[in-house]
């Protein structure tokens, strides 16, 4: 099955880390990630300015992209990207001005009014795929892994796009469990990593992961599980600053979700790119036996 | 319009440079067709001149003299970059003068140059990762998706395209998609986020051409046997022959087909 696919650009650079696994692991779960032949920058954050129509451009544009390939889907993977299109469609649903206003400037492209719906590919996992069917094709059970799930802002907030309970999410820890891990929850897993507003203020990014990392770890976290190349630069970053600061600080492994699901299905280390990950995880993978040497073993080709 | 027929036509018009007499007064006796003379409006000042004429010689026509902002008048330099509105039309146009026909009541004003950011690198040291473009062109990642670069190129670039690909990294695309560019500027002098997209194409171009496309091995050879003397004997024998024979060679020499697979080789294989 096909499904239309926004990665996004940061995907396509540093976050290839992100893609890659989730492009092989969804076709071994027989699904093919088809990328919109055509797309641009997502508009990077939405913007909440009333009458600021020029930054919804960019989201809008993408969904018309998915409209003009006759899709009524559209997966993305990125969290940002996620919610930017998501919020951006939902203005074309729902204010009728603004979306004449978008509609008539963009008059190059097709009419647009919201057709295409927004999913994130946890969602897809969840509700096409299913947990059960989804623990039934992992080969390498996560065992002994404790990961805590963090989900950041943008997958929840606001509400009106949230995959899930904005106050109680499960969905991580539904997913870590399919894939045989030990899901370790701590009351930071939704607060912000400071997004953004570590450009303005980058002495702060320190403090920010501080919050969320040391708490994680109280609660016997080995590991932290992202959705977002934003938090993991933040709190990769942050960490890194407080290594600097603080010596004797263990570094917390951060992983993509889809790095995990991967590895699960079985498809080894080569497909993860660990090395773009801001915190390491291959020693601790490696502790606990999840990183089949896959490339060392290759049989030579005859 | 080819320049052949403009240049049929203004000479149709028999009209003297300056003067706004209609022609159709000077050719009484004579069996001409005068041009029939149209309004545009050069910079805000109306000018009639005869139809069919290109922005670039109706500007002329009225008197301009263009020492900049012309150049091949082939469509190809990019010097002569326009833009125009016309009567009712809320919509900017986009022209190259040597290209576009005059049409009635026209608003032109060319833009033979605009400012832009041009980055100073040295090449030596460049190498193909997409952050070599983004460390030169920060300014990149403040493109909105607008699109009105787009239409304001007079090649038919699909320009904020190519600037998407250069943010997702994609080096190949940006230069694939804007491989016909000529550099005009026409797109940077309508950008909401201040790009220079002209700039950032060549960059791309450059890196593509240099170090990602793969080198022609059998062109090395190629060199590597000139150099060595390996075709200055048949040279040197094609230099004897006289002139009527070496017409005659030359004629009826074997020429590659222009589809020719891989493989092709002439029949006689004597030279290769």
């Amino acid at each position: 099955m096909s499904l239309a696919y926004y990665p996004g650009c940061t995907l396509k650079t540093t976050a290839r880390n992100l893609e890659e696994p989730a492009v092989a692991s969804m076709e071994a779960l027989g699904f093919k990630l088809d990328e919109l032949p055509r797309w641009n920058c997502c508009g990077a954050v939405y913007s909440l300015a009333e009458d600021d129509l020029i930054h919804q451009v960019a989201p809008v544009r993408n969904l018309i992209r998915a409209k003009e390939q006759g899709k009524n889907e559209l997966v993305t993977l990125c969290a940002f990207c996620f919610n930017t299109l998501k919020r951006a469609n939902l203005l074309m649903k729902e204010d009728v001005e603004k979306r004449n206003t978008l509609n008539s400037f963009m008059n190059e492209e097709i009419d647009y009014s919201g057709e295409v719906k927004v999913v994130h590919l946890l969602e897809v996992l969840r509700d096409e795929i299913g947990w059960g069917t989804l623990a039934e094709k992992v080969k390498l059970p996560l065992r002994e892994l404790k990961v805590a799930p963090y989900y950041g802002c943008t997958l929840l907030r606001p509400r009106e796009i949230a995959i899930d309970s904005v106050e109680d999410p499960t969905i991580l820890r539904e997913f870590l469990k399919a894939l045989g891990a030990s899901p370790v929850d701590f009351p930071e897993s939704t607060r912000c990593c400071g997004s953004y507003q570590v450009i303005s203020s980058p002495d702060d990014i320190a403090e920010y992961a501080r919050a969320i990392l040391n708490s994680a770890l109280r609660h016997g976290a080995e590991a932290l599980v992202l959705t977002c190349p934003l938090c993991d630069y933040n709190l990769g970053r942050g960490q890194k600053e407080l290594m600097k600061k603080q010596s004797g600080i263990r570094e917390m492994p951060l992983l993509y979700f889809t790095q995990l699901l991967a590895l699960a299905l079985g498809l080894g280390p080569r497909v993860c790119h660990f090395g773009l990950n801001h915190g390491s995880p291959e020693s601790l993978l490696r502790e606990k036996d999840l990183l089949p040497q896959v490339e060392s073993v290759q049989p030579i080709g005859g | 319009m080819s320049a052949k027929q403009t240049k049929k036509k203004s000479a149709a018009a028999a009209v003297k440079p300056g003067t706004k007499k209609p022609a159709a007064t000077a050719v009484k006796e004579e069996k001409k067709v005068a041009a029939r003379l149209i309004p545009i409006y050069i910079m805000g000042k109306r000018y009639e001149v005869p139809e069919g004429l290109t922005i670039m010689k109706a500007m002329e026509y009225a008197g301009y003299v263009l020492i900049r902002g012309c150049g091949c008048r082939g469509g190809t330099c990019g010097a002569c970059g326009t833009v125009y509105r016309k009567p009712g039309d809320y919509k900017l146009q986009v022209a190259l003068a040597c290209q576009k026909t005059i049409e009635p009541d026209m608003y032109i004003a060319q833009i033979p140059f605009f400012p832009a950011n041009r980055a100073l690198y040295d090449f030596a040291g460049l190498t193909a990762a997409p952050e070599e473009v983004f460390k030169l062109y920060p300014e990149l990642f403040r493109c909105v998706a607008c699109n009105s670069c787009t239409k304001a190129c007079p090649q038919g670039i699909e320009v904020m395209d190519a600037i998407s690909a250069l943010k997702q990294g994609n080096i190949s695309e940006a230069a694939r998609l804007s491989f016909d560019c000529i550099q005009c500027g026409l797109c940077t002098s309508r950008c909401f986020g201040e790009l220079a997209q002209y700039h950032m194409f060549q960059l791309a171009r450059r890196i593509y051409g240099a170090r990602i496309v793969p080198r022609a091995e059998h062109l090395a050879e190629m060199v590597k046997a000139v150099d060595e003397g390996k075709y200055d004997r048949f040279l040197d024998e094609l230099k004897k022959v006289k002139e009527d024979e070496l017409k005659k060679l030359y004629q009826e020499r074997e020429a590659e087909p222009m589809v020719a697979g891989e493989d092709w080789k002439p029949k006689d294989t004597t030279y290769l």
